[in-house]
């Protein structure tokens, strides 16, 4: 029987169940927990304060997010390198559903770079603490405001949209009448998980 | 209604040679397709300007879409020029070689990865047994046919991989045109005993995980196979091959 002598097929599945477990779990999850924000700072503080104490915490943060998101974004990346965009020749919807992943892929890649580094990192190196006024004094700058918003509305499409191929990739959706049905299913998500990530967003002005 | 038909053409005189394009204007007659009008242009192949050139290089063969051999690009779109009636394009008509195979010459491709790729992948069905083996023939429920018969009407034109994102000249991908295939194999009755082989090649470098979902394909193909469904119905195949092969042994 044929062996397999290449490694691409791990990788891309790998990399096509990262996108949903753990990534797209913890997107929604942080997308909730931030949403304590329109309660106030003192809720939202306190959930802080929760997860700053979580027993392993350093582990979780590195085994389900950091390592998923730096290969989940570096192979991505490669993933975009390996394709060639053709919306001229084939101005098909699912066609440029394929380019807007690919760019809201490597959009986010910076995004999250920066927002991993200005509300993580640089509190674990320099000791500055992570709270709603943090926030509120963050988004005082209209172009951090509108950066983060960009951010919100796209991870919400990335993910959601994500979930449409993963079906296919996985089969879970074989069929086009299926695969229609998911397509009203995630870009309903998208609207949604957009919907509560900018009003957690407001929350913090 | 014009009187003339005009052609805009991309020539190439040789695999490495480099393209160049020449205009060609022949008498309007009722009922002409690509195949037909470049068959007037090779008779007295003068340009426009009257330079006498070299006719014009194309494959053809069956002219009733079904051998898949004169696929190009028609004004910009991928489709078999026998079909390609000149009452319903735009003029000038530009024809192109299909822009993901190499050049012959003009607008003839070699096509022969697509072979290639039926090899690599068993894309067919072992006979079963040489000699009598006391059985009839393998059945296909009347349900199985009308979902799978489809897919034998492939011509390996090379449709769906010219408008595939991620199918390239310098890359592996076999694109869908394979996976179709494997799904119509794995399905027959003889054929599903080479199952694992089949995705076990799709699993190796070029096979279905290269597939990024653009889903152009289902949206060219003359014969309009259903190839996205195939994708899907396999991408399940190789998730279950997985399983076998990592907890099954």
């Amino acid at each position: 029987m044929e062996t397999i002598k290449d490694n691409s097929f791990f990788y891309r599945r790998l990399h096509s169940l990262l996108g949903i477990i753990p990534l797209g779990l913890f997107i929604l999850e942080h997308f909730f927990t931030n949403s304590f924000a329109m309660q106030g700072s003192t809720v939202f503080n306190d959930k802080i304060v929760f997860f700053a104490t979580l027993p392993y915490l350093i582990v979780i943060e590195i085994v389900f997010i950091f390592i998923p998101l730096l290969i989940h974004g570096i192979y991505g990346l490669y993933i975009v390198y390996t394709g060639q965009a053709n919306q001229i020749q084939q101005s098909y919807y699912r066609n440029w559903m394929y380019l807007i992943q690919r760019v809201t892929g490597v959009i986010l890649l910076f995004y999250i770079g920066w927002h991993v580094w200005t509300t993580r990192l640089s509190a674990l190196f320099y000791g500055k603490e992570v709270s709603f006024d943090m926030m509120h004094k963050m988004l005082a700058s209209p172009l951090v405001f509108w950066w983060m918003l960009l951010g919100v509305v796209l991870v919400a499409f990335h993910f959601a949209n994500g979930i449409w191929s993963f079906s296919i990739v996985w089969g879970i959706t074989i069929g086009p009448k299926a695969q229609k049905r998911m397509g009203y299913f995630t870009m309903g998500l998208f609207v949604i998980l957009a919907v509560v990530g900018v009003r957690a967003l407001y929350a913090f002005l | 209604m014009t009187n003339t038909i005009r052609f805009k053409i991309k020539r190439q005189d040789s695999p490495d040679s480099s393209p160049y394009w020449q205009e060609f204007e022949i008498p309007y007659k009722a009922g002409h397709n690509v195949v037909s009008a470049l068959m007037v242009i090779r008779e007295t192949p003068v340009t426009r300007d009257g330079k006498k050139v070299k006719p014009v290089v194309w494959e053809c063969n069956c002219m009733e879409e079904v051998c898949g051999a004169c696929t190009m690009l028609i004004n910009g779109e991928v489709k078999q020029s026998c079909s390609a009636l000149i009452d319903d394009l735009d003029q000038p008509i530009v024809l192109e070689p299909m822009s993901k195979f190499p050049v012959v010459r003009d607008l003839m491709v070699d096509r022969n990865r697509m072979f290639e790729n039926l090899k690599k992948s068993k894309a067919w069905v072992d006979i079963d047994g040489s000699w009598d083996i006391h059985e009839g023939a393998p059945r296909i429920s009347q349900e199985e046919w009308d979902r799978t018969y489809i897919f034998s009407r492939c011509i390996t034109c090379g449709s769906c991989l010219e408008v595939c994102p991620q199918f390239d000249k310098d890359n592996d991908f076999m694109g869908a045109q394979i996976i179709a295939q494997v799904y119509l194999k794995n399905t027959h009755p003889t054929g599903k005993f080479k199952s694992a082989d089949r995705l076990h090649a799709l699993m190796g470098k070029g096979g279905i995980a290269e597939c990024g979902n653009a889903q152009n394909c289902v949206e060219v193909c003359p014969k309009e196979i259903p190839l996205t469904t195939a994708i899907g119905d396999v991408g399940r195949q190789v998730t279950f091959q997985v399983l076998k092969d990592w907890f099954g042994k």
